[in-house]
């Protein structure tokens, strides 16, 4: 109608992407300097005070690390789902299950030592996480239920089960009645990196984003996942084993982001207690699909959304600019990113005129 | 003649050093748990920050919508490395983050609201907000009809629990059989949740709405309904024009004054800060005129006895919802057994779980 015409490129771009991508970002914060301007705030100064506080010191990347962590392994289970288009939302419920295996080990086997004891509190994040991660599975494959509903509403039952357990049997005797588990025995506490405040949580991100990039590049199943994602019944005529997949899927994907409740939990507050519920699930479907479910774009995505929310808090400090404005500048780089994500994979061209 | 030249100019050099040294200013930082625009709880402790602000030789700063847990750890360990001489904490889950920041930076003087912990350079505060809601109750016990009085909450801890306690223990010296709904919404500050909640108990037939929440949505579902309501945190009449009659309220500006001027001057001590009316740190807010004349006597002058240290607000007799007594006849309940109080009095219908 207008004289253009919208093609599906045949290769989408690859290094172009980049430059599509950084473009993007450099406009949504245009966006925002000019909303903080139309503030009366010094626009220039907070984009500095931005990426000051972001990136500017040792200790403010030591916190875009930290923050990243809980942040890339969600994103990295919700990739896993997401690429055999299975629309796992749970990992948010699956994170707090996560949290609470590992705080049944770090409560009942206290004196263990922490050789036996984190990789049993690993263990357990990992089969709690993967159970809340493996139910919607099989009520996917056995009853047709929709996991994008199931999922959803196993994060509530997962953050009530939280609630329950911190306001009762697990709370701390000492806390006043305040809901919050008594703190974890030091055998239980994920450990900082030397005299760095990076916790060995960031080894684990490591460990687990190579694990999942051999197994998509380099493994059977890996192959027979991308192929099932793409076309599920061209696969299940191929005679992939479509059901085993979407079931070895979700429990990785769950027990994943049980490692993230785990880290935080453990390493950051050293204990188990509602606060640890900021999003990070919901957090992770927007990280994962930015990044186009590929873990190493994953983990370039994490650190930046975590350097954003790190930078804000300074922008807060040092020019009361109001917290809803984070959620803003975020959405706006969403927005963005989507829209240059369209360009990546479509073209546009003028119809020529015959 | 050149000796007494080079000395005056040292004396007036030194002068200067000390008038330079006393020009530092003192930076105040807070960290609160909501937007400063929530008309409850973190505006309350804005307006506190704001009359510090006025003071000569003092700037502050705050961050907002700070949650509880590592995030707060990171936003005072940024604030102290700024060089901020004095952090408040304004939400019981900074606490355990603010211990270990201290730890890191003993110069910097801390103090936790709402909380237990403390430290050498860390100390804790609150008021006794008890004493205001003990006055609240007193006005909604004598405007109820229904003789039911609703109560949003947010979270099972005694510091909400001691508060439900006080206001159905203020309408029973009023109207003795009158009983408290309690409902938990699980969240400090959620609009829309706390509006529903206000209007489930609704439902059940109070008539007079209170709430232990930082959003005024109660206040509306009450004033929607047309019955009354009791605020808190500030004076929420704004939101309900007709239905609130009074609010017990905050007035941290004073108190935070007093402990600035105490860190300027050296005598600060790290210790439990927990003060009442006496100290002018919580009120009750102008009541409405629905309040008929005599009840704001009557409440007006309870006030005057409580702040006068003639009457406490948990004397005994008080039993709890089983009948047990918990305090015995006459014995005054001790400041321990207020900040661990999980059980209910006589009259609340609810569980603290």
């Amino acid at each position: 109608m207008l004289g253009l015409k919208i093609t599906k490129r045949q290769e989408p771009l690859v290094w172009s992407s980049c430059l599509i991508l950084m473009g993007a970002v450099v406009l949504s914060l245009a966006l925002s300097a000019l909303m903080l301007a139309l503030q009366d705030k010094p626009p220039l100064t907070a984009i500095a005070l931005l990426f000051n506080g972001a990136f500017g010191s040792w200790w403010a990347v030591e916190s875009c690390l930290i923050k990243a962590v809980p942040i890339f392994l969600c994103s990295l289970g919700v990739a896993v789902a997401f690429r055999l288009q299975i629309w796992n939302i749970g990992a948010e419920g699956q994170y707090a299950m996560g949290a609470i295996g590992a705080t049944w080990v770090a409560l009942t086997f206290p004196d263990l030592p922490g050789y036996i004891m984190l990789p049993g509190m690993l263990l357990a994040a990992f089969i709690t996480g993967g159970l809340w991660g493996l139910i919607p599975a099989v009520l996917k494959l056995r009853m047709r239920a929709n996991e994008i509903i199931v999922t959803l509403m196993f994060n509530y039952l997962a953050i009530l089960f939280l609630d329950y357990l911190v306001y009762g049997p697990w709370k701390d005797p000492v806390s006043f009645g305040f809901p919050m588990t008594p703190e974890f025995s030091p055998s239980a506490v994920v450990g900082k990196i030397g005299n760095t405040e990076l916790n060995w949580g960031l080894a684990l991100c490591l460990f687990a984003g190579l694990a999942i990039w051999i197994f998509f590049r380099f493994t059977r199943y890996g192959y027979e996942l991308k192929a099932s994602g793409e076309n599920i019944r061209a696969a299940r005529y191929a005679g992939l084993p479509y059901d085993r997949l979407v079931m070895v899927v979700m429990i990785l994907s769950g027990a994943l982001a049980g490692w993230a409740g785990f880290i935080e939990a453990s390493a950051t507050i050293n204990r188990l207690q509602p606060s640890i519920m900021i999003g990070y699930g919901y957090t992770a479907i927007v990280v994962a699909w930015l990044a186009r479910l590929n873990p190493v774009n994953i983990a370039v995505a994490s650190i930046l959304l975590a350097g954003l929310r790190v930078g804000l808090e300074n922008l807060q400090l040092d020019l009361q600019v109001p917290a809803a404005f984070g959620g803003i500048m975020e959405g706006l780089i969403l927005l963005t990113v989507l829209a240059g994500s369209f360009f990546i994979d479509y073209t546009i061209r003028t119809r020529k005129k015959t | 003649m050149r000796k007494f030249f080079l000395f005056s100019v040292l004396v007036s050099l030194v002068i200067c050093g000390f008038a330079f040294a006393g020009d530092k200013p003192v930076k105040v930082g807070f960290v609160y748990v909501s937007p400063i625009g929530d008309a409850g709880y973190s505006y309350a402790h804005e307006q506190g920050r704001l009359a510090v602000d006025g003071m000569d030789g003092v700037t502050s700063s705050f961050v907002e919508s700070v949650p509880e847990g590592p995030d707060s750890e990171r936003v005072m360990l940024n604030m102290a490395r700024k060089g901020y001489d004095i952090i408040f904490a304004t939400s019981f889950g900074y606490m355990d983050p603010m211990l270990k920041v201290a730890k890191k930076f003993p110069d910097v003087v801390f103090m936790h609201c709402s909380g237990f912990k403390s430290a050498k350079n860390m100390g804790n505060y609150f008021g006794r907000m008890y004493q205001a809601r003990y006055l609240s109750g007193m006005v909604a016990g004598a405007m109820t009809k229904t003789k039911t009085l609703g109560y949003v909450a947010a979270f099972p801890i005694p510091e909400v629990i001691r508060g439900i306690n006080a206001f159905t223990l203020g309408a029973q010296v009023v109207n003795p059989d009158v009983e408290v709904r309690v409902v938990w919404t699980k969240t400090w500050y959620d609009p829309a949740t706390e509006k529903e909640a206000a209007k489930s108990l609704l439902d059940v037939g109070a008539d007079v709405i209170a709430q232990h929440q930082d959003s005024p949505g109660p206040q509306e579902a009450a004033e929607e309904k047309g019955v009354y309501s009791v605020g808190y945190n500030s004076d929420m009449s704004a939101f309900a024009p007709k239905a609130h009659l009074c609010a017990p309220i905050w007035k941290w500006g004073g108190f935070y004054k007093e402990i600035v001027d105490n860190v300027r001057r050296g005598t600060w001590e790290s210790k439990a800060y927990w003060y009442g009316l006496e100290h002018g740190i919580i009120d009750l807010s102008p009541m409405s005129d629905s309040v008929p004349q005599d009840i704001q006597k009557q409440v007006l002058a309870m006030k005057k006895d409580i702040a006068a240290g003639k009457v406490t607000v948990f004397t005994g007799t008080v039993k709890d919802q089983e009948g047990k007594i918990r305090i015995a006849d006459g014995v005054v309940a001790s400041d321990k057994e207020l900040l661990g109080m999980t059980w209910f009095v006589q009259g609340v219908i609810g569980t603290t779980q």
